[in-house]
């Protein structure tokens, strides 16, 4: 024991040696600036960053999981598109989860994550987003990073403005961008006006669950609803959304929705009408909607077909709803920590609208109203306008909040963000982001409570940014510290598609909830196996089934006969590991479906239907252990009218025999 | 053997100090590589020579098991959980994925196989008899992630096939 000792000593002491003499440097030549911002995204190999970032995957459809400060990519959650890297929306269990009423959509377009909270704080539970293209609403779980339910959403078209959260998470939103027949009917398009109608729904969260329904829909005005935000505090019980197009142009909208130089922010109290429906206010209307699920023990998700929504009318709810004039077409709609400021980024105006929560109740109190829209009081600008900040920029989109009493906006048209103080409206700083931001993120930056250390802007175009990639280059993220009076940037780095928006958290919040396996004795998939003896394969009719097994390196059966050309065969595939990052894939020479790649724990299955006779191979695609490659087996397919019987074995026996058990 | 190592490692130390012929000083590594290994190995043959496999406990969170009366409930349960967890690499009656079972109890130390089972990354890298099974068997052995229950009922089980 003493020599081994004696050993190991010499072995440490060898190895600083050698870390010690030579090598390159760890010290840059760069600047003292660069090498500050170098140093404050630096992550060492092997520790962890701070933060994740859930970064909207725009037109991609999913949603990537980066880390903070290294703007390193961990993982891209697939939400509304199939990813074959995962399998998901390819194999048969994951397939529901792109089910509509218009049928299955394999690619979405995905925009604004918002993370659940508690307390006004994130809380790290779930991640929603909004599809735009075919509404749909998406929670996605923080501890397995899977897309877990999606809702389809009814009566809208274009559903931007969402996907956003109360401050306890007992609703999240879903805003119409177009306005459109409300329900759909035939109808002549130049009668839009007075006819088209836009949806709100709100979307309540199971407490424990986080199982969404449709809790009701406001049929509002014929506006478009470009974004929303939630009230903080004082006004938590009210929801914000921009309008666009009051004019209720139908075309050439760049100039006909740009003619009215103020249009609204529409506040709506969700307690009353929470009350109001409570007391059986609304009235159902047919509507046919999928609502898809997902089910972590049954390894499965399943469509259900709703077939009404609650619709509410604002004539109904009297105190409800009001409208606040806002210059001019606005676009981001954000509320400052406080939930007293609420700011309308016109993205056509010179000026920025900042209204006060406060004003609004009392202007509500006396009745300073000017006229309405469509039996929408509209409150008098003055008697809710806090101020306005002053040609601050060119196109400001959106707007994030730290502790101090600041405020970030973008400006998409002269690329720049800009940081100034709410109270007293003063711009502080300005830096310019490469080029033509859209949304930025701070951390907890939508709820009551900012970790407001970094800043992410996220830009639209790169142009010279990287290095080229033909015509279609990479958008991206920059990263600010704004910890201190000037931001500084740290870090640029590329997204997926386009990056509408972000929710950031820090890491502490999830990083030790995240699932490692799924347990085998909790499956209730129906063609599990749990051992080897259970692996068979059963012949009904033209289907074929095999119940199949992985682990470290073997499938079993991994040698079939009797399979004939014409048969289904459906590979329902268990990996039966038990342990942490021991995934197994498997893919079939000519399977039109899919590959698949398959957690511990958990079953999935995809179909192949052999079109040729012979001896057909299938193997694991996710290298597993030094025996990887040897982790494959044969099917043989025999013509359609042949008598081969059906065969399934392990290294010539039948999977699982063992004749000393 | 002490005064050896110690000289060489003096003798590497001048070497990179003074950071002159990389081919150099990677030889010297290796030597004392080479050296190092070898003393391992030493000590383990005579650990095991003087010890026996069956004096060997592997090395994990179990120290000490007190094998009673066969208890017929728990070895049901540790049955159960074999099947689960076990079989897709093990059988009793022929080597398979890994060793055959049977007899195994005649072999190794009850503490050494419930070690086996709940740690046995680091069975596989420093106990010598696993480092040579693996030698052997070139698959590293799974971990199911068993509790110390789990790993108990299923050597209770295992006890009722010797």
């Amino acid at each position: 024991m003493k020599k081994s000792i004696i050993s190991m000593f010499a072995i440490a002491a060898t190895t600083s040696l050698m870390v010690s003499c030579g090598g390159p440097s760890s010290k840059s030549n760069n600047g003292a600036i660069a090498g500050n911002a170098a140093e404050k995204v630096y992550v060492a190999p092997g520790e962890h960053d701070s933060h994740y970032a859930f970064i909207s995957g725009g037109f991609s459809g999913q949603l990537s999981v980066y880390g903070l400060p290294s703007g390193r990519l961990f993982r891209v959650i697939p939400v509304f598109s199939q990813d074959p890297e995962k399998g998901y929306g390819y194999s048969e269990e994951t397939k529901p989860m792109l089910m509509t009423s218009h049928g299955f959509i394999p690619w979405g377009d995905s925009h604004h994550p918002d993370i659940s909270q508690t307390e006004g704080s994130v809380d790290g539970r779930w991640v929603f987003i909004n599809e735009n293209n075919t509404p749909r609403i998406a929670r996605i779980s923080l501890k397995t990073f899977e897309t877990e339910e999606i809702i389809e959403i009814p009566n809208s078209a274009g559903n931007h403005s969402s996907s956003y959260v109360t401050e306890n998470s007992e609703y999240v939103v879903a805003g119409t961008r177009f306005a459109v027949p409300f329900p759909q009917r035939d109808m002549p398009i130049d009668e839009m006006k007075g006819n088209f109608k836009g949806a709100l729904s709100f979307l309540s969260i199971d407490k424990e669950t986080g199982h969404m329904d449709i809790a009701w829909q406001i049929k509002m005005p014929g506006f478009d609803y470009d974004k929303c935000h939630p009230g903080r505090g004082e006004s938590s019980d009210w929801f914000f959304f921009t309008t666009y197009n009051t004019e209720e142009a139908n075309t050439l909208m760049e100039v006909n929705a740009s003619q009215n130089d103020k249009d609204f922010i529409a506040a709506i109290n969700w307690k009353k009408i929470e009350e109001y429906v409570a007391n059986g206010g609304g009235t159902k209307t047919p509507a046919r909607y999928a609502h898809n699920t997902w089910d972590d023990d049954a390894h499965t998700a399943t469509t259900k077909w709703e077939n009404e929504v609650l619709v509410v009318d604002p004539s109904e709810i009297p105190g409800a709803f009001y409208m606040l004039p806002t210059a001019k077409s606005p676009h981001g709609c954000d509320v400052d920590p406080s939930g007293e400021y609420i700011v309308g980024s016109g993205k056509l105006a010179a000026t920025m609208t900042i209204h006060s929560f406060s004003k609004m109740i009392k202007a509500i109190e006396n009745k300073a109203f000017d006229g309405d829209a469509y039996g929408i009081p509209i409150i008098k600008f003055e008697e809710v306008n806090y101020g306005t900040l002053e040609q601050p920029g060119l196109g400001p989109l959106h707007t994030e909040f730290d502790t101090r009493g600041n405020a970030y906006t973008t400006f998409f048209i002269s690329s720049e963000v800009v940081k100034w103080n709410i109270k007293d409206l003063k711009v502080i700083d300005r830096h310019p982001v490469y080029y033509s931001v859209g949304h930025l993120m701070i951390p907890g930056g939508n709820s009551r409570t900012p970790d407001d250390k970094y800043l992410v802007a996220m830009n639209k175009i790169t142009k010279d940014r990287y290095l080229p990639t033909g015509p279609e280059v990479c958008q991206s993220a920059q990263l600010f510290d704004i910890s201190g009076e000037k931001m500084e940037l740290l870090l640029d780095f590329p997204t997926i598609g386009e990056p509408h928006y972000a929710a950031g958290i820090a890491a502490e919040k999830i990083e030790g909830n995240t699932t490692k396996i799924f347990k085998l004795k909790e499956n209730t998939h129906p063609y599990r196996v749990t051992n080897e003896a259970e692996t068979k394969v059963v012949r009904e009719g033209n289907n074929v089934h095999i119940y199949m097994s992985m682990i470290r390196s073997h499938f079993s059966p991994d040698n079939i006969e009797g399979v004939k050309v014409g048969d289904k065969v459906y590979f329902h595939v268990t990996n039966l590991e038990q342990d942490y990052d021991v995934p197994h894939g498997i893919s079939m020479i000519g399977a039109n479906t899919s590959e698949l790649l398959i957690m511990p724990g958990r079953t999935t299955t995809f179909t192949w239907e052999p079109k040729a006779v012979g001896v057909w191979p299938f193997y694991c695609t996710d290298f597993c252990s030094a025996l990887h490659q040897e982790m494959q087996g044969y099917v043989r397919v025999s013509a359609k009218d042949s008598n081969t019987p059906l065969k399934y074995t392990l290294d010539g026996d039948v999977p699982g025999e063992d004749e000393e058990l | 053997m002490k005064i050896k190592i110690l000289s060489l490692l003096t003798i590497t130390t001048l070497f990179f100090a003074s950071c002159s012929g990389e081919e150099k000083a990677k030889e010297v590594v290796n030597e004392v590589t080479e050296e190092v290994t070898e003393n391992v190995e030493d000590a383990v043959e005579e650990v095991v020579e003087a010890t026996g496999d069956m004096a060997n406990l592997g090395i994990g969170p179990i120290t000490s098991v007190e094998l009673d009366d066969l208890d017929p409930d728990l070895a049901d349960e540790g049955k159960e959980l074999y099947k689960t967890n076990c079989t897709a690499c093990h059988k009793f009656g022929k080597r398979y994925i890994g060793p055959a079972l049977s007899g195994l109890l005649d072999r190794r130390s009850p503490e050494w196989v419930m070690n086996m089972m709940l740690n046995p990354e680091e069975m596989i890298t420093k106990d010598p008899i696993a480092m040579e099974l693996l030698a052997e068997y070139s698959t590293q052995m799974a971990n199911q992630q068993l509790t110390e229950d789990d790993a108990r009922a299923i050597l209770e089980f295992i006890r009722t096939k010797d």
